[in-house]
């Protein structure tokens, strides 16, 4: 059934729900819930190797790189200057040129400072990158990244970490109807409806941290995620009903007793 | 400088014995020389002199 799978780039991916890894408070804990979501596309950041303690464990002894394919991050990165040179040393990391470009505009909101991520684009697409920009939920803003040569757009549901699902369902319409690459809602998901939402709006995945990592239990969360992004996409497919004033009936209206 | 901090060495080293004094698996790692990011091809043919910039970062729970 090819339609269950998410293409971007030159990569098919069974699960259209990509998690991120950080937060959690065990490696442990970190490993069941990526199980729990079925997802085969997971974040990671590229930051300092801590040098006066040696003994912390790295996250690649947790994470089976044979079967979860890495997508390194730029996140904390406030310059396409410095989101580029993260996503150089996270290539050489990780041996793959894809990234998840963040470049961040405000420390209180996170919103994404467009200029300077279509900029950062631009010389990572000519680099040869597999360029997933994070931007805000503004159709323009996709169309200029997708002309930048973005292999998908990753507009935000609502602030990272916020939980407040999709704040702007038409905005995230108009730029699936409006993009020729995939459009992943990335950001602002809070619990399994949020995730049916943006899936039911006909987008091509969902990325989320926060939204398993945060809850009480991630790995429960984590497995109602996978369900909901399921659920969501088949509901798209199946195509809703039209939403309507008043009432029809379901039951025959011939034949009640007593009439 | 190493990774921000001031780093003390008996001399010109390359990238690869710099890892191997830090105790460090350089398949987990990427390294940034003056800026510039080293191929793990390139640790031991790559000069580090007194006065360089080096970054060694590694991958770490992230959205």
């Amino acid at each position: 059934m090819p339609e269950s799978f998410l293409t971007i780039a030159d990569k098919s991916f069974s699960s259209r729900l990509i998690v991120g890894s950080g937060k959690y408070l065990t490696n442990e804990l970190m490993v069941q819930a990526l199980e729990a979501s079925g997802a085969e596309m997971i974040t990671v950041a590229v930051r300092r190797v801590n040098l006066s303690d040696r003994a912390t464990e790295s996250l690649l002894d947790y994470i089976d790189t044979s079967r979860y394919f890495l997508l390194p991050n730029t996140a904390g990165c406030y310059s396409a200057d410095d989101a580029v040179r993260a996503a150089r040393l996270g290539r050489e990391a990780g041996l793959s040129n894809w990234v998840k470009l963040e470049v961040i505009g405000d420390e209180k909101t996170l919103f994404p400072d467009n200029e300077a991520l279509l900029e950062a684009t631009g010389v990572l697409v000519k680099e040869g990158f597999v360029v997933l920009p994070y931007t805000n939920d503004d159709p323009i803003m996709c169309r200029k990244l997708e002309d930048a040569g973005a292999a998908a757009v990753m507009p935000l549901g609502a602030p990272i970490g916020s939980g407040l699902g999709i704040q702007n369902p038409n905005n995230i319409q108009i730029i699936k109807a409006a993009s020729s690459v995939p459009v992943i809602v990335d950001a602002g998901v809070g619990t399994a409806s949020d995730a049916a939402i943006a899936m039911e709006l006909g987008v091509d995945g969902v990325l989320m941290n926060t939204g398993i990592a945060g809850s009480d239990n991630p790995v429960e969360m984590a497995e109602a995620m996978k369900l909901s992004v399921k659920a969501g996409r088949l509901a798209y497919l199946a195509g809703r009903i039209p939403r309507k004033m008043y009432a029809t009936a379901s039951s025959p209206i011939d034949g009640v007793v007593g009439t | 400088m190493l990774n921000g901090e001031t780093y003390k060495t008996d001399g010109p080293l390359t990238i690869g014995r710099l890892l191997c004094h830090l105790d460090i698996d350089r398949r987990r790692v990427a390294v940034e020389h003056n800026m510039n990011v080293v191929k793990k091809t390139n640790y031991d043919s790559t000069i580090v002199n007194g006065g360089d910039a080096i970054e060694v970062v590694n991958f770490v729970g992230g959205g």
